[in-house]
């Protein structure tokens, strides 16, 4: 099926790169949006890494800044009203923020690429997706039409596209929702990037086309030893596909862990909340946990932990320090590897 | 249900038939946007029928010789007025009747369309590329860039179009078909632009200019080949409908007394001198108007069926 011979164009900077350390890392990232009303914190501290062949999903409420976050890696935040006051966000050890725009251009597409929820507004509608396929190759790689169409047809192939080169000259208004999603995918992974952010990648779709298409993001992914970024609020969709969770809450890392280990037991009441309101089977009939209370206005973030007004474990302290994203411990004081949380009440949380 | 094995396609696209992919090239057509506008327009009547009737004005613009013997500039004052139309000389000089001075009408609307359809289509082009320039640059890049242009834009704007025009026109002691359509662009581009620049706006916050950035496309390749084509169905409408403005308005000034001079023969001056004789002779003014209506409707119907052809959706 796959059309193209992937092995002879695996770019060499995946196995002899001499970067040691994680494909991408981002540092204390801030975001702030100046509007009229005043300075929106979109992202207050974001701190997560991820490496070649990894999946990491980003988790948390609407609002909590995930999509900013990816913008920002993405180098496609509006700027103005946008601004990174700090941070570092380093590609294979390189600052990114650093970078001139022309370098970061070149990342673009070929070293880290981007799924969007919505598939249909995020294709050209005057375009077709041959088209959108090729100008792939033909910017980045220079390649004539003829053989930017057969490459287009190739990886419409990839992404299982049926009937492949008879489709090539439609527009985007003419495929289903999944098909549309899966053409994103193939222009994500034309110039096979190193990185892929896939954001809400199935939000828009049914559920069957959601596990589908799941399914292929996470099969691609394997065979091009990608890492990847899945930004989602569907806890369900992670615990088959992430090796790592990343809980945000208010612009901030509130939980980091191991995908199935947070499942089991969570370290941050807010992670805790979440998973409590996952529907579950065995539970049919009762009422569904909801967290009390609505996320934060960003332009007034709480003083102290974020979460605070909604905890209900909050004391004292919660409302005045700003807990860190710190390793958590199991009950005989051994590291957990990869967990971290940043609530002052993680061991009651995790242990109690 | 059965489920969706990882190899086989995905069974969601009811409507495409399961053919086996294959990467026959050739199989099909390469297709663009303007490809295949082309083959809808080429079904559409409505660009049939403009498309023949500004082919028909184009060539009575180029060779007028073509259509009549008569000429448009001298008259017999034998014909003097009284020499009312005589409609079964389909294409004689007396066709369509004599004016004034005994000249020929139908002369007159042949020998007119050159200088009203080189005003239309000069006017029109020179407004919408640098008016379409202006706006989306102010659009695009916005910031202080967009204050300084939509400025521009607005002091333009306030100055009324045709007494602005006759401002222009009096700087000039020789009125010819050059400087009535420069004075016609340098007041008409503003609204092109503001167009132009809503539009640019619009499109350039849509999702896909963002998904294009995101795979690295550059300021250039997203301007003009993500946000252009988007913008182009407005602006093609608004630019034809002036089109017609733009001939009327030469009309009106010449009409004034500030537009086209003779010996140039133009719809406008006919319609101007046959006004003020409408008492007497309907036909000197009926003729001119008629060709003038035509070409207008001839332009717009252009407009609206390129617009329609541009956006996938409606094919
Ligand atoms: N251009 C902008 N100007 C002002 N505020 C912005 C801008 N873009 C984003 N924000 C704000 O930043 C905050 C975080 O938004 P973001 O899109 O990252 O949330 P999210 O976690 O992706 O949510 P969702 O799950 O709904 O996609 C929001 O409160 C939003 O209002
Ligand atoms: S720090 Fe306090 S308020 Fe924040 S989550 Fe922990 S217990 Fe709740
Ligand atoms: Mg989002």
């Amino acid at each position: 099926m796959t059309t193209i011979d992937k092995t002879a164009t695996v770019p060499s900077a995946r196995s002899g790169d001499d970067h040691v350390g994680p494909l991408l890392e981002v540092r204390d990232l801030h975001v702030e949006f100046h509007t009229r009303d005043g300075v929106v914190k979109a992202v207050n501290g974001v701190n997560y890494s991820v490496d070649a062949g990894e999946t990491l999903a980003v988790l948390g409420e609407s609002g909590s800044g995930k999509s900013v976050t990816a913008q920002a890696i993405m180098g496609i935040l509006d700027m103005p009203p946008g601004r990174i006051p700090q941070g570092e966000i380093l590609f294979r050890g390189q600052d990114m923020l650093k970078m001139s725009a022309e370098e970061r251009r070149n990342i673009r597409g070929r070293k880290i690429a981007m799924i969007f929820q919505d598939a249909l507004s995020s294709l050209n509608p005057v375009l077709t997706v041959g088209y959108q396929l090729g100008e792939m190759f033909r910017v980045h790689q220079g390649l004539s039409k003829k053989d930017a169409k057969a490459k287009a047809i190739g990886l419409m192939d990839q992404v299982k596209i049926p009937a492949a080169a008879a489709r090539i000259s439609d527009y985007p208004h003419q495929f289903s929702g999944g098909m549309r999603q899966r053409i994103m995918i193939a222009m994500a992974l034309a110039l096979e990037p190193d990185l892929i952010i896939a954001d809400e990648p199935t939000t828009a779709l049914d559920v069957t086309v959601q596990a589908q298409v799941m399914d292929l993001l996470a099969e691609l992914q394997r065979e091009y030893n990608m890492g990847l970024i899945l930004i989602t609020h569907d806890l369900g969709v992670v615990a088959d596909v992430a090796d790592k969770i990343a809980v945000m809450y208010a612009g901030r890392i509130v939980e980091t862990s191991p995908v199935h280990e947070i499942y089991k037991a969570p370290a941050h009441p807010y992670t805790k909340g979440l998973l409590a309101s996952i529907p579950r089977l065995d539970q049919k009939g009762q009422e569904l946990f909801a967290i009390k209370g609505l996320p934060p206005n960003l332009l007034h973030v709480p003083s102290g932990c974020a979460f605070n007004p909604r905890c209900t474990m909050a004391q004292d302290i919660c409302r005045s320090d700003i807990p860190p994203l710190l390793p958590v411990t199991g009950t005989d004081g051994t590291e957990l590897v990869g967990r971290h949380s940043a609530c002052h009440f993680w061991k009651e949380t995790l242990h109690g | 249900m059965p489920d969706a094995t990882k190899t086989a396609p995905a069974p969601e696209d009811a409507e495409a038939p399961l053919v086996g992919p294959s990467v026959d090239v050739k199989a099909e057509k390469a297709r663009s946007l303007w490809g295949d506008a082309w083959l809808e327009l080429r079904r559409n009547w409505y660009f049939i029928i403009s498309a023949a009737l500004i082919v028909l004005l184009l060539v009575i613009a180029i060779v007028p010789s073509l259509f009549t013997s008569a000429s448009p500039t001298v008259g017999d004052l034998a014909h003097h007025f009284l020499g009312k139309p005589e409609l079964s000389k389909v294409g004689s000089p007396e066709w369509l009747g004599y004016d004034g001075q005994g000249r020929s009408v139908y002369a007159r609307v042949i020998y007119g369309t050159r200088a009203s359809v080189i005003v239309g289509i000069s006017v029109t082009l020179l407004v919408t590329v640098f008016g379409g320039l202006i706006g989306m640059v102010a659009g695009y890049f916005g910031g202080w860039v967009d204050a300084l242009l939509s400025g521009f834009t607005n002091i333009f704007l306030g100055l009324p179009f045709l007494l602005g025009a006759m401002v222009v026109l009096q700087a000039f002691t020789e009125r010819t078909v050059l400087v009535v359509i420069f004075a016609l662009a340098f007041l008409g581009w503003t609204q092109i632009a503001r167009v132009t620049r809503g539009a640019v706006i619009t499109v350039k916050q849509a999702d896909f200019v963002q998904a294009a950035r995101a795979l690295g496309a550059g300021t250039n390749r997203i301007l003009f080949r993500h946000i252009l084509p988007n913008v182009l169905a407005p602006v093609i409408v608004v630019a034809t409908i002036s089109l017609g403005v733009y001939i009327s308005a030469e009309a009106t000034l010449s009409y004034l007394g500030l537009g086209l001079a003779s010996p140039t023969v133009s719809w406008g001056m006919d319609i101007s001198g046959g006004a003020s004789q409408i008492r007497v002779a309907q036909h000197i003014l009926i003729y001119p108007s008629i060709m003038l209506s035509i070409t207008v409707l001839a332009f717009i119907m252009l407009g609206e069926a390129v617009r329609n052809a541009l956006d996938p959706k409606t094919r």
